[in-house]
């Protein structure tokens, strides 16, 4: 994740904006992951460990489609009917027998989840990083402004994770399939003695949300390396979006990406520069390196102190 | 809480204390170091269990106790404190403190938001340390001996150190037994069982689940200190989010609530992993799935599967 773009050493306008894009870049792509996993949380109370998986998966298929058809286009087509696949596949085996059981079920087999994936993907594709190639037309810099050169890709991946935002949106809010998922996270059990096949709802639910972690890690293939594991750490920062956002809310999930990815982002890039102000420079780089990691944690904790059920609750 | 027969968990003792005779016949360096290992490790999963089964407090942080207990070991040693008993005393005042600032946030929260809750306090810790140079960060820290008992060095002994371990785990054992069957172990888990109710019959929930956060806080951090000594050597991944997993996994697989049930998962699940790692290396493709199996058709985990009656209300 921070391999973000290299910028000139004084803090500069046009620094703070690469680093914003970037942390923009980062908060999208979050959202991405975090969607789908608020919804698993929010309709099913599921605690799902294995979402990370689907990111990663989503990755390695874009890497294998596009080394089997050559390029980045179709193999972003191949890649996301077979995430829905896979994620449909989970479900069928693991997840839907686990929906009336404890938390402590959905910790053990999605952890289980986790260690057989992580290792699956070792011995299917090597443990060697994979890459993807960056389509032609994406490619390349502009420059949005004297001095600042911005990759074109990175670019796109926010329009196209702005335009899933909104989509989303008007899936949840005005249509009826998304009616159901708004009643699901408020009661599931009412939603169900209406008459409807809640089952099929969490199907599609799960489904849909592995597609996006997939659609995610197809996305940002291209920028970073392909890897076992790759997942773990995203999958933590995804928890810590829907917290702070209130489980449940698509709304709260991209507030709080965008909130995770910036503070993230520009914390690494100027924190320590930041408390020169206040400290001597040697203190204030130890202490910028240390904090910075742990922003997010801090943000978390405080609004969990204010706000135990995150900034947007669903109301139950 | 029904009192539980204490059967099986003599006969679980009895076979760790007989561990390192039968060891003798093998590799016996190899199986007591392996040995030593497994009884910390089981030490904090024993911890987790009183928290998740007693409290209903699923921690997702736990590790972050193990790497308080290895890094207290690392620092009161280069201030010159080199017993081992000095060293878990601050190692344990560490976890207190820890365990006090965290939950006075966490236990504000429920459900889900507080297992997440604990797993931000555990990361925070953990790229803490990754930051600190002075400690080695992301690469961890070399100790030169192990620590010293009663002002000798009478742990170099893989013998010896094997037996600390197994009084640690045991002592604990009996005083969370104990505590269990005390006034306060059972206001907690009148609380964990009804919360409302409990609240009715004058009883506030947060002080006593923050007294089991610190007392399962401070066991593992007793952990950490062993587990510092054990590998001589301690770094930032002892508190990852993976090794906080694992902890839940062990407890999870042994039947949350019995505690004994916590101590054998731990034995399983690390002998499993190091089993199948003499055959494969892919030991994750065989465990990953078999935790699955577990999670759906073993209801109460090992514990209920091998004393059904024993066993007490299941979380």
């Amino acid at each position: 994740m921070h391999d973000e773009v290299a910028a000139p050493r004084p803090v500069s306008l046009a620094l703070l904006a690469v680093q914003t894009l970037n942390g923009l870049q980062l908060g999208i792509l979050l959202f991405l992951i975090a969607a789908g996993l608020t919804l698993t949380f929010g309709v099913m109370n599921f605690v799902n460990l294995a979402h990370g998986v689907q990111y990663m998966v989503g990755a390695y298929l874009a890497a294998m489609f596009a080394s089997l058809t050559g390029g980045f286009w179709s193999a972003l087509a191949l890649t996301l009917p077979t995430a829905l696949a896979f994620g449909l596949a989970l479900e069928f085996l693991v997840f839907r027998w686990l929906y009336d059981r404890d938390h402590l079920s959905q910790i053990l087999a999605t952890f289980g989840v986790i260690l057989f994936m992580n290792q699956g993907v070792k011995t299917i594709w090597g443990a060697a990083p994979l890459s993807v190639p960056m389509p032609d037309a994406l490619s390349g810099s502009v420059a949005l402004m004297p001095g600042l050169l911005f990759p074109v890709y990175r670019l796109a991946l926010i329009a196209v994770g702005l335009a899933t935002g909104l989509a989303l949106y008007l899936v949840i809010n005005h249509t009826r399939v998304g009616m159901l998922i708004r009643a699901g996270a408020t009661n599931a059990a009412m939603v169900s003695a209406l008459g409807v096949d809640i089952r099929r709802l969490f199907m599609l639910v799960f489904g849909f949300g592995a597609m996006l972690a997939g659609f995610a890690g197809a996305m940002v293939a291209p920028i970073l390396s392909v890897e076992p594991g790759m997942g773990d750490n995203l999958l933590i920062l995804a928890f810590v979006v829907i917290v702070i956002g209130g489980i449940g809310s698509i709304r709260g999930a991209f507030l709080a990406a965008l909130m995770v990815g910036l503070i993230d982002t520009l914390g690494r890039a100027f924190g320590a520069q930041m408390l020169r102000v206040a400290l001597a420079p040697a203190a204030a780089n130890q202490t910028g390196r240390a904090l910075a990691p742990m922003l997010i944690y801090i943000l978390m904790a405080a609004v969990l102190f204010h706000r135990p059920s995150g900034l947007f609750p669903v109301t139950r | 809480m029904t009192m539980r027969s204490q059967t099986p968990a003599i006969l679980l003792f009895a076979g760790l204390a007989l561990f390192p005779f039968v060891a003798r016949f093998g590799a016996q360096a190899y199986l007591l170091t392996l040995g030593a290992r497994t009884l910390i490790l089981a030490l904090a999963a024993l911890s987790l269990d009183f928290l998740v089964g007693q409290g209903a407090l699923i921690s997702f942080g736990h590790a972050a106790y193990l790497g308080i207990g290895a890094y207290a070991v690392v620092l009161a040693s280069m201030a010159g404190i080199n017993d081992l008993l000095a060293q878990a005393l601050i190692a344990v005042a560490a976890a207190a403190l820890f365990a006090a600032l965290t939950g006075y946030v966490s236990l504000r929260a429920t459900g889900v938001y507080y297992i997440m809750s604990t797993l931000a306090f555990g990361q925070m810790l953990y790229f803490l340390f990754v930051s600190l140079s002075a400690l080695g960060g992301d690469d961890g820290y070399t100790l030169s001996s192990r620590s010293r008992l009663f002002g000798e060095p009478r742990l170099t002994s893989d013998f010896a150190f094997y037996y600390l371990c197994l009084a640690a785990l045991a002592l604990a054992y009996v005083m969370l037994t104990r505590i269990c069957g005390s006034r306060f172990g059972r206001v907690l888990n009148a609380i964990r069982q009804n919360p409302l109710r409990a609240r009715a019959l004058g009883f506030r929930p947060f002080p006593s689940r923050l007294a089991a956060c610190l007392i399962a806080g401070a066991i593992a951090a007793v952990a950490g200190a062993l587990l510092a000594n054990q590998s001589e050597f301690v770094a930032p991944a002892f508190m990852s989010w993976q090794r906080s997993g694992e902890l839940l996994v062990m407890t999870i697989l042994g039947g949350v609530g019995s505690l004994w049930g916590a101590v054998l998962g731990a034995i399983i699940y690390l002998a499993l992993e190091e089993a199948l790692s003499l055959l494969t290396d892919q030991t994750h493709v065989l465990i990953g799935p078999l935790l699955i199996v577990v999670a759906i058709f073993g209801r109460r985990g090992l514990a209920g599967a091998l004393a059904p009656k024993a066993s007490g209300s299941a979380a």
